[in-house]
């Protein structure tokens, strides 16, 4: 390993990430989904509920983005 | 050729054209100083914001191929198709913790494949060779497989034989060579536009026509009770469920690990840009749900697949379905969508293939001393060669054969795993160590996969992914994924060897990076030769 340098150490450790172990796990726990009932729309749960764990994904992803966002008055683009 | 075919067609190659010209547009969209460097031509100047990025990873993943064949998939046997959605929901947290770093890492050394970064990390050339030589023969047959993307949609239109499809790869093959990276990220807004409107109107309005949702359910769960199949069905059974979610997971652990997805990350220009992207890319994900459901539209609309060579070709029931139902102008608006879906996949992903050559072998084994301008003169002949070599994969050789090769790259992309992915988060593997893996991870999937024979379609060997664990012994119906069971013979060799190699104190390489550039940013400095980028453009 190199030495270690004298600028400040950065990391991106933060116990947000843990948050993202949601929609890691969760859509591959098919004994939770793998049912007809019930229907939304016509659609049986297991359709359904996939579609809504993307909504998880999402949900999950923005939060820690915004949470660990190293400099938040950064330029946007 | 009836009116109604003519119409698609006129639509389609409209289209076709409106796209190719935008492609040799590109070259002069967002201009370089030069485009002589792998840099601007093979990363697009590693400069893409938010929302170029977002088309073009989301232009690059969900290909033509997906298009069709998921659907597909989902027509035959049911709900152990619809893994690609959470398949796309596992993947982009995964990338958002640890993909990152490689472009942190790739921004200070300039690396512009994934070898190269197991190069410099492990010290190992003849490492980063396996790694390149992996990827590269993982996405030729996944170039070719876009072929039959389009091949599908022609194949519907009424169109045969072999020269459209000669030309339209030529087309893309010669503004691929003149543009670089920059005309798939153009084309890739038209790809998508078209692709969301279809999607869009295809969900509701085909479902108005069929009767409603459940009733597009229920006529798929009465095909699939009538069918001797023990395991198809708009559920998962006992016996799929664990292959299912080892396939969701397996599939995004190798979704990044390929070459294409790599240059598609790389060529964001700072590490929030990548941060947004996966918070927003899963909105494809919902539409490639929805596309899934085609399936079941298309079994409900009574759609039967056109035949080849005696075979029924279930890749044409998506195109198909757009014959039955929508109006011809907007079939080939539809059938538009999924030919230029192919193009955008497959220019990234013959830039991938050619990088991997021209900075892994070329440089590294011919060359030495290469200069930035013959590194970008290499890898834009060499994807020329690619994309030959994909036309001629499908023309010459049975499309079946690009099938099994694909569902092979996916088993073997994965064994890169432990050098490319873990290695972005630990340096404890001894080179050696990674490399046993590798070759230990290759032989058991290549074994397995020789092993499943596919009732359907009257093959021995190489018919699909899922393991049975009754060929080890056991007593059981159930199904694992090949490429999760490989992944997992590989970590094991590759830490016992690892721990052998520490025991016996071999030579191991030099990590050449530092804890640090694994956090690096946009305007950070960057410490590589291939790195001439303007610092004071940045400052």
């Amino acid at each position: 390993m190199a030495e270690t340098t004298p600028r400040p150490r950065r990391g991106d450790r933060s116990p947000w990430n843990w948050l993202l172990v949601l929609p890691v796990v969760v859509p591959l726990l098919t004994f939770l989904f793998n049912k007809d009932k019930p229907r939304l729309a016509g659609f049986p749960f297991f359709y359904w509920a996939q579609f809504a764990f993307i909504i998880l994904g999402v949900a999950a992803t923005t939060v820690v983005y915004l949470m660990t966002r190293r400099d938040p008055g950064s330029k946007e683009d | 050729m009836s009116s109604r075919h003519l119409t698609e067609l006129i639509v389609f190659i409209v289209l076709f054209v409106l796209v190719s010209a935008l492609g040799f547009v590109a070259a002069r969209w967002r201009r370089p100083d030069s485009m002589h460097t792998l840099d601007e031509w093979g990363l697009g100047g590693r400069s893409f914001g938010s929302w170029i990025t977002w088309f073009l990873i989301g232009g690059d993943l969900y290909t033509a191929y997906t298009f069709v064949a998921v659907p597909a998939l989902v027509f035959g046997a049911g709900a152990a198709g619809f893994y690609a959605v959470p398949y796309t929901v596992v993947v982009y947290p995964l990338v958002f913790l640890v993909l990152i770093r490689l472009w942190s890492v790739s921004h200070v050394h300039g690396f512009v494949t994934p070898a190269d970064f197991v190069r410099a990390r492990f010290g190992s050339p003849l490492l980063a060779l396996l790694i390149a030589i992996t990827g590269i023969v993982a996405t030729m047959p996944y170039i070719a497989l876009q072929l039959v993307g389009i091949q599908a949609t022609l194949k519907a239109m009424g169109v045969t034989g072999h020269w459209p499809i000669v030309i339209a790869f030529a087309i893309l093959a010669a503004y691929t060579y003149q543009s670089g990276l920059r005309a798939p990220a153009l084309i890739a807004f038209i790809k998508d536009a078209l692709i969301y409107i279809v999607i869009i109107v295809a969900v509701l309005y085909i479902p108005h026509k069929l009767g409603g949702w459940g009733h597009i359910f229920g006529a798929a769960q009465t095909k699939f009770d009538k069918t001797p199949a023990p395991a198809d069905g708009t559920l998962l059974n006992a016996n799929n469920q664990l292959n299912y979610a080892m396939l969701a997971l397996g599939s995004a652990l190798a979704l990044f690990l390929y070459p294409h997805s790599v240059t598609g990350v790389l060529a964001s220009k700072n590490r929030n840009v990548i941060k947004r992207n996966m918070a927003a890319l899963p909105a494809y994900s919902f539409v490639l749900g929805l596309i899934a459901l085609l399936g079941y539209m298309a079994i409900a609309g009574g759609i039967k697949p056109l035949t080849s060579g005696g075979k029924p070709d279930s890749n044409t029931v998506v195109p198909l379905l757009f014959d039955h139902m929508f109006p011809s102008w907007f079939a080939g608006v539809a059938y538009a969508a999924v030919g230029i879906g192919a193009l955008v996949p497959a220019a990234i992903m013959s830039i991938a293939a050619a990088n991997l050559f021209t900075r892994n072998i070329y440089r590294e084994y011919f060359r030495r001393n290469a200069s930035e301008a013959e590194e970008a003169k290499v890898s834009k002949l060499v994807s020329l060669v690619v994309k030959v070599g994909a036309v001629a994969c499908i023309l010459l050789l049975d499309p079946q054969f690009s099938i099994d090769l694909q569902l092979i790259g996916g088993v073997i992309i994965l064994q890169t795993l432990p050098a490319v992915g873990l290695g972005l988060i630990t340096r404890w593997f001894h080179r050696g160590g990674l490399m046993a893996g590798w070759v230990a991870g290759l032989a058991t999937g290549l074994w397995m996969l020789y092993r499943i024979p596919n009732p359907a379609t009257h093959k021995a060997h190489f018919g699909g992914s899922a393991y049975p664990l009754s060929d080890l012994g056991f007593d059981s119906k159930v199904t694992v994924y090949v490429g999760m069971l490989a992944l997992l013979v590989n970590l094991v060799v590759a830490i016992v060897a690892t721990l052998v190699l520490k025991a016996v104190k071999a030579a191991d390489g030099v990590d050449a990076t530092r804890a640090d550039d694994y956090y690096a940013d946009e305007g950070d400095p960057r410490v590589a030769a291939g790195s001439r980028e303007i610092e004071a453009e940045l400052a």
